[in-house]
C-alpha cells in the first residue's frame, strides 16, 4: 500500500527573496522519481486542508534525497519556512508524468520563467549533448551557476535589468534565434503559451510543465484540469494535471478559452 | 469486549460498518485504492455518473478556504456507460457495497442513467439532486418541494436498486426537502452537500474559481451538516447517510448522534489519503471507550 510518509528534514534556508530551498530524506521516492514529477507535502496545520504540490528540483540519488525550492507565496509555503532541520515532514510522491527523454535527440532548449526553473535542474542533468537554458526572473537569477556547471548554456532574462538582457525569455529568444530538436520548459502560464506559438512556428516539438490548484493531487478528484486535444483526436478534454501531467505536449494544450 | 457490531441497514442493504466516502472526492475507488483496502470500508459511493460524458467546469475548479474548500468540479465524467463497463468491475473485487451517484440536467437523464443502472450490478443509488455547480439540473431540483417530488417518483420508476437521495443545503428548511423526498418514495437520505459559496482574488479583482461560485466542504460546513441531520432524523422514518466536514471517528460519532445510519467522508481524504480508515478507527475506539456493543444503539441517541 502506498501511504504518506515522514521525511527527515535534511535542510530548509533561504536563497533570495522569498525564495528557499529544502532537502528531505525519501529513500523510496528518491529512488523511483523521474524527471518533471512532483510531490504533494502535507503541512497538517489546523486549516489548511490540501496538500501542496512541489516539483522535484532535483533527485540525489547517493544521498536517499530529494531537493526543492519553494517560493513563500502564501500560507503554506510560509508554514514550510517555520520546518526546522531535523524535524520531520509529510511527503506523498513520485506523483504525475514528467518529461520525456528520447535519447536520440542531442541539440535541447530549456526554458524556465522564476519558481519555474527548479524542476529543469534535474531535467538538464539528464539530457544528453547540446543544452541551451533560457531563464527569465522578475528581478534575483537563481541556479545559474549550477545549470552551467553541468555544460549548459545559459541566457539569462530579467524585468528590471538587474541581471541578463532586460525583458522576458521570449526577448531573449527573439535576440538569440536559437534551434533544436526539443524544448523543454516550465513557468507561468502566460509564458507557456507564448512559447507553445513560438515552438510552432519554429516547428518544434515543446513540453511544458503546467502548474494548477489541486485537492487530492493523486487522480481522483478532478479538480486540477488542463484544456487539451490530442492530434488526430475529434474533440477537447479535460485532462488531469496530477496525473495526466503535469508535462503536456504544448501543441495538445489548448491555451485560449 | 467482544467485538462490538458496526453492521448498520440501508434500506434493506447491510453494510458491514457505517463508514462510506462521499461521491465526487474517491473517483471509482482505484487511486485511493493504492492507500486503503477498500474491503475495510461500509460502502464506496462512486463520483456523480450522467447519461453522455460531461466535460466539466473550466479551471481553477480548486480553492481552499479557511477549515474548508471550494470545488467547481462540474461533475465531469465520462458518462454512465464507461463507468459500467470499466468501474463496477473494478469495484466488485472489493467485499464492499457500490452506491452509485447519479447527475443530470434533465429529468429524463436522471431517468436514463437509473434505468440503465438498473441492469447493472450495483447495490443503491444515490439521486444528486443537490450540486450547485452545475447551470441546469442539480441544485434546482433540489430546492424546491415540487421538483424534489417529481424528480424522485420519475427515477423510482425505473431505479430497480433502493434509491438515496442527496439534498442540499442550499434552502431554507431542509425538512420541507426530506419529506418531499420521503413521500414521492426515496428509500434513504444523504446529506450534505456542498454549501454555495465564494473567495475572490484581491490581487487580481477576480474570482478564485474558473465558474465564480463554487460548493464549499470540509470541517468549515460540519455544525451546519449536524444541525440538519438533526433536523431530518425528526422530520423522516428513513435511514440518513451524515456527511460534512468528517475528519475523524469523534466527528463520524457527532453525525450519528445527531441520527445519521451511516456517514461518508469526503474533503478529509484530500488531506489523509487513508482518512476512511482513521475514521472507522475512530468510531471502534469510541465504542471501546464506552461499552457500546452495538453501534445502532446509539443513533439519534442525545440525552
Ligand atoms: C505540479 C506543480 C508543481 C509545483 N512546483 C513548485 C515548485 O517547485 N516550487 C514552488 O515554489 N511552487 C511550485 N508550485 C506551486 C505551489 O504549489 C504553490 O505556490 C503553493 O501551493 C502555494 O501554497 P501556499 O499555501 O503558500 O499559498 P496559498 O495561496 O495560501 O494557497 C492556497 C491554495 O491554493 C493553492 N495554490 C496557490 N498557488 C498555487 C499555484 N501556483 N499552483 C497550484 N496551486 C496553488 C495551494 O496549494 C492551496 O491549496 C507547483 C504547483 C504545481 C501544481
Ligand atoms: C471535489 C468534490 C467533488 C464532489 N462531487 C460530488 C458529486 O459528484 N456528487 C455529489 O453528490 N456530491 C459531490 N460532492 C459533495 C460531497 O460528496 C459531500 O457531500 C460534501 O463535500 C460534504 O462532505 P465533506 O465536507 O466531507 O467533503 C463533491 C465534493 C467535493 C469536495
Ligand atoms: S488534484 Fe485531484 S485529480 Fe488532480
Amino acid at each position: 500500500m502506498k501511504h504518506i510518509r515522514e521525511a527527515d528534514i535534511l535542510k530548509n534556508q533561504p536563497i533570495a527573496t522569498d525564495l528557499w530551498e529544502m532537502v528531505v530524506e525519501a529513500k523510496d521516492i528518491a529512488d523511483t522519481a523521474t524527471v518533471g514529477q512532483f510531490v504533494n507535502l502535507y503541512i497538517g496545520k489546523g486549516e489548511l486542508l490540501l496538500p501542496r504540490p512541489i516539483s522535484i528540483c532535483e533527485i540525489l540519488k547517493e544521498k536517499n534525497s530529494l531537493r526543492f525550492i519553494y517560493g513563500v507565496v502564501g500560507k503554506g509555503t510560509k508554514e514550510l519556512t517555520h520546518k526546522a532541520v531535523g524535524e520531520k515532514i509529510q511527503i506523498l510522491g513520485p506523483i504525475g508524468t514528467g518529461f520525456q527523454i528520447k535519447e536520440e535527440i542531442q541539440d535541447h532548449i530549456v526554458i524556465g520563467g522564476g519558481i519555474g526553473t527548479p524542476p529543469l535542474l534535474e531535467l538538464v542533468k539528464n539530457l544528453q549533448g547540446n543544452v541551451s537554458v533560457y531563464l527569465g526572473f522578475r528581478s534575483e537569477p537563481i541556479l545559474i551557476e549550477e545549470f552551467e556547471q553541468l555544460g549548459a548554456k545559459v541566457y539569462v532574462a530579467t524585468d528590471d535589468g538587474s541581471a541578463g538582457i532586460k525583458g522576458t525569455v521570449i526577448h531573449l529568444l527573439q535576440k538569440h534565434t536559437p534551434t533544436a530538436q526539443m524544448i523543454y520548459a516550465c513557468g507561468p502560464k502566460a509564458m507557456l503559451a507564448a512559447l507553445a506559438q513560438w515552438a510552432a512556428q519554429k516547428e518544434i516539438p515543446i513540453q511544458v510543465s503546467m502548474e494548477e490548484r489541486m485537492a487530492c493531487g493523486i487522480g481522483a478528484c478532478v479538480g486540477c484540469t488542463c484544456k487539451t486535444q490530442k492530434q488526430g483526436e475529434e474533440d477537447w478534454q479535460h485532462l488531469k494535471v496530477c496525473k495526466d501531467g503535469p508535462v503536456f505536449w504544448g501543441n495538445e494544450v489548448i491555451w485560449y478559452e | 469486549m467482544n467485538n462490538p457490531t458496526l453492521k448498520i441497514q440501508i434500506a434493506g442493504v447491510e453494510l458491514k460498518n457505517p463508514v462510506m466516502t462521499a461521491s465526487g472526492t474517491f473517483g471509482s475507488g482505484k487511486e485511493y485504492s493504492e492507500f486503503v483496502d477498500l474491503n475495510k470500508l461500509g460502502a464506496v459511493i462512486v463520483k456523480g455518473v450522467s447519461s453522455t460524458a460531461w466535460k466539466g467546469n473550466p479551471s481553477p475548479r480548486i480553492a481552499e478556504t479557511y477549515g474548508g474548500m471550494l470545488n467547481a468540479v462540474g461533475l465531469q465524467n465520462p458518462g454512465v456507460d464507461v463507468f459500467i463497463k470499466e468501474d463496477i468491475p473494478f469495484l466488485r473485487q472489493y467485499d464492499t457495497k457500490i452506491i452509485v451517484n447519479v447527475s443530470g440536467k434533465t429529468i429524463q437523464e436522471y431517468c436514463e442513467v437509473a434505468e440503465k443502472l438498473s441492469h447493472a450490478d450495483v447495490d443503491l443509488v444515490e439521486l444528486n439532486i443537490s450540486c450547485p455547480n452545475v447551470k441546469e439540473g442539480g441544485i434546482t431540483f433540489g430546492t424546491n418541494t415540487a421538483m424534489v417530488e417529481q424528480v424522485v417518483k420519475e427515477v423510482k420508476r425505473y431505479c430497480k436498486q433502493p434509491l438515496i437521495v442527496k439534498l442540499s443545503p442550499n434552502v431554507t428548511d431542509i425538512t420541507e426537502i426530506a419529506k418531499a423526498a420521503v413521500s414521492a418514495g426515496a428509500d434513504a437520505l444523504s446529506l450534505i452537500n456542498t454549501l454555495l459559496g465564494m473567495a475572490i482574488d484581491i490581487h487580481k479583482r477576480k474570482p478564485i474559481l474558473g465558474n465564480g461560485m463554487g460548493g464549499l466542504s470540509g470541517p468549515a460546513i460540519k455544525p451546519v451538516a449536524v444541525r440538519m441531520v438533526y433536523q431530518v432524523a425528526k422530520a423522516v422514518e428513513v435511514p440518513l447517510i451524515g456527511m460534512g466536514g468528517i475528519m475523524n471517528g469523534e466527528d463520524a460519532i457527532e453525525f450519528i448522534l445527531a441520527g445519521a445510519t451511516g456517514v461518508a467522508v469526503g474533503t478529509a481524504n484530500f488531506t489523509n489519503p487513508t482518512a476512511t480508515i482513521d475514521v472507522l478507527q475512530g468510531i471502534e475506539n469510541y465504542m471501546q471507550r464506552y461499552g457500546i456493543g452495538d453501534i445502532n444503539t446509539i443513533r439519534g441517541n442525545l440525552r
